[in-house]
């Protein structure tokens, strides 16, 4: 009786190993075709699409990353965390992240009189880049010119419809609106089409200001009438996508011509020597009478100074990385923070392990922090020094010079406070200009007390 | 009695069947040669393979120069043991993009320098000959970026 229980297991065993050996066979199958066919064309895609949804039929991957934007998750310095709020009238958003003002008071102080010392939060995921710019507090205290939908919107498609066809003209026309106004005009965060162009999906800059910042830039260094769209390598363009963005800028002029200040260059100090001598300012400082400037995150400046820009890495390499989709390589359109993603951001090219990296990163941003710290508490004491000069009947002249100093220090310390890595795209050069921040507050502060 | 016999018969001739099939399919006899481009079957490694085609080592020394051991049955035994969790992973999709060396793995590529260049490092500083020693400086010999 023993044989025929023997059989029995034997063949159980026989079928299990059938199903294994087809789970595999099939799972190699799927593989190869994976590999042969990397794309479907389900939509004609056209330069008058700008709904990523239509765009997602052809690419699903990517848009199914693209739409993870909406995840919120903290990382030691940045990142941003899922806060509740009670939707109203004015502001329907039921979740915001956490308010920087709050966790670091000096802040307002910096910011004493402009619209950022009243709202200032973490910034999210692309996802929100529209509906946190409409909803902000800022709006109710000032106006907001249209300007601000070039970055804070899909403007690509608007842009031409505004300007019959002529990119810059629809630019200048949404600059002289009103943000509200603007508004109306824009309808998506950014999508495919502002980065990619539809035939071909090559990569491609639409902002009209990075196209004339950047030609400013090159005629500065030699180069006459440079166009990123005809003279930068793919490589390049990986990271002039998101410079469109995610830079420096100030509003030019009545007519608010969004403009970057890199005709000196991109370190620090020389696009405030840019503001220098054009004389610009942001605001005039409630406590203080100082022209004060703010800076906006620059990301593509500081990276620019950095060994990772040197080494010709872009920030599609770290913050869109390749991931694996069955056989084929897609780039992560789930654009965040690389600590959140080590092995496909780092581990390309850095052999070490997961935790060993990013301690190494919160070196550099626990040390660029530190500094930082130290560099806000000696331009909170400058703006007091020079709050109370201003009524003790301290000469004119030395309150004058200490407000051109606090002017400096603060700019060059907001460049590294709004620069979203803390330091870790350019470590060195972070510190260098905190440093330059901390001499300025010491040459105000110095003003007010020399006889 | 005979029923069952011929039952199992058929459900272990099935196994070999669709087992052989999968092999040849699955180009399981490339897996016995000395072809790299064996190693890149697999989609997951066609970058390693590429980057080892840039590499000083291209006409030197191939995949198993580097990555087995010396000896006919230590190779085929550290074949046999990367085939088999390769064929796991890949299958189950349970592994990092961009794939990290196993210890032993690396002790094998690390020990592998001395196949060739044992001659000359003997008569460099003790770094250049303690076995597993080279890819502290020489990491990316085979794999350049």
């Amino acid at each position: 009786m023993k044989s025929p229980k023997l059989i029995f297991v034997t063949a159980v065993v026989a079928a299990v190993a059938a199903a294994g050996v087809t789970a595999l066979l099939v799972n190699i199958f799927e593989r190869k075709q994976e590999a042969r066919e990397t794309f479907f064309r389900v939509v004609e895609l056209t330069d008058e699409i700008d709904d990523a949804a239509v765009w997602g039929k052809n690419f699903p991957f990517q848009y199914d990353s693209y739409l993870r934007t909406v995840d919120q998750v903290r990382t030691r310095f940045g990142g941003s965390e899922a806060i509740q709020r009670t939707p109203t009238g004015a502001d329907p958003r039921s979740i915001v992240a956490q308010s920087r003002l709050e966790e670091d008071p000096r802040l307002k102080t910096m910011w004493n009189g402009y619209a950022f010392a009243v709202d200032f939060r973490e910034e999210r995921g692309h996802a929100y880049m529209l509906d946190d710019q409409t909803f902000t507090e800022r709006q109710k205290v000032v106006t907001q010119p249209g300007t601000c939908m070039h970055c804070h919107a899909s403007v690509y498609l608007p842009y031409k419809r505004l300007g019959n066809g002529n990119l810059t003209a629809g630019f200048e026309a949404m600059n002289k609106m009103s943000y509200t106004e603007a508004r109306t005009k824009v309808e998506h965060p950014v999508t495919c089409i502002d980065c990619h162009d539809p035939t071909n999906m090559k990569l491609r800059v639409t902002r009209p200001g990075f196209l004339e910042g950047m030609k400013a830039y090159k005629a500065s260094q030699g180069v006459e009438n440079y166009d990123v769209n005809a003279s930068a390598t793919h490589q390049e363009m990986r990271s002039f996508v998101c410079g469109q963005c995610h830079v420096e800028y100030y509003f030019k002029g009545a007519e608010k011509r969004l403009t970057y200040p890199w005709t000196k260059g991109l370190k620090a100090d020389e696009i405030l020597s840019y503001y220098e001598e054009n004389g610009f300012k942001d605001w005039t400082h409630a406590e203080t009478g100082t022209p004060a400037l703010k800076a906006q995150h620059p990301e593509f400046e500081m990276w620019n100074q950095g060994i990772h820009a040197k080494s010709g890495v872009t920030c599609a390499d770290c913050h869109m990385p390749y991931v694996r989709q069955g056989a084929m390589k897609v780039s992560d359109h789930h654009v965040r923070s690389p600590l959140l993603n080590i092995n496909n951001a780092c581990q390309v090219c850095h052999n070490w392990p997961e935790q060993e990296l990013l301690d190494r990163v919160h070196t550099i941003q626990d040390r660029t922090y530190s500094m930082r710290n130290v560099a806000m508490d000696a331009l909170v004491q400058l703006i007091g020094d020079l709050k109370l000069a201003r009524s003790n009947g301290t000469s004119v002249s030395a309150v004058t010079a200490a407000q051109a100093s606090q002017r400096r220090a603060q700019f060059l310390l907001d460049f590294i406070e709004a620069e979203n890595s803390m330091g870790f795209h350019a470590p060195q050069e972070a510190m260098r200009v905190l440093g330059l921040s901390i001499e300025h507050t010491r040459q105000g502060q110095r003003a007010l007390t020399q006889k | 009695m005979t029923r069952w016999l011929i039952a199992a018969g058929v459900f272990a001739g099935l196994v070999m069947g669709i087992g052989s099939y999968t092999f040849i399919y699955a180009r399981g006899s490339s897996y016995m040669t000395n072809d790299p481009a064996a190693c890149a079957n697999c989609h997951v490694m066609t970058d390693y393979y590429v980057k080892w085609q840039r590499s000083s080592h291209r006409s030197v020394a191939v995949c198993n120069d580097c990555h087995t051991p010396k000896g006919v049955i230590p190779k085929y035994i550290t074949k046999a043991s990367n085939g088999f969790w390769h064929s796991l992973y890949f299958t189950t999709g349970n592994f990092p993009d961009n794939i990290q060396i196993t210890s032993g793995n690396r002790t094998v590529a690390a020990d592998a320098c001395l196949k060739c260049h044992e001659s000359l490092t003997r008569s460099m500083s003790p770094g250049h000959t303690t076995p597993g020693s080279c890819l502290k400086c020489h990491g990316k010999i085979g794999h350049p970026q």
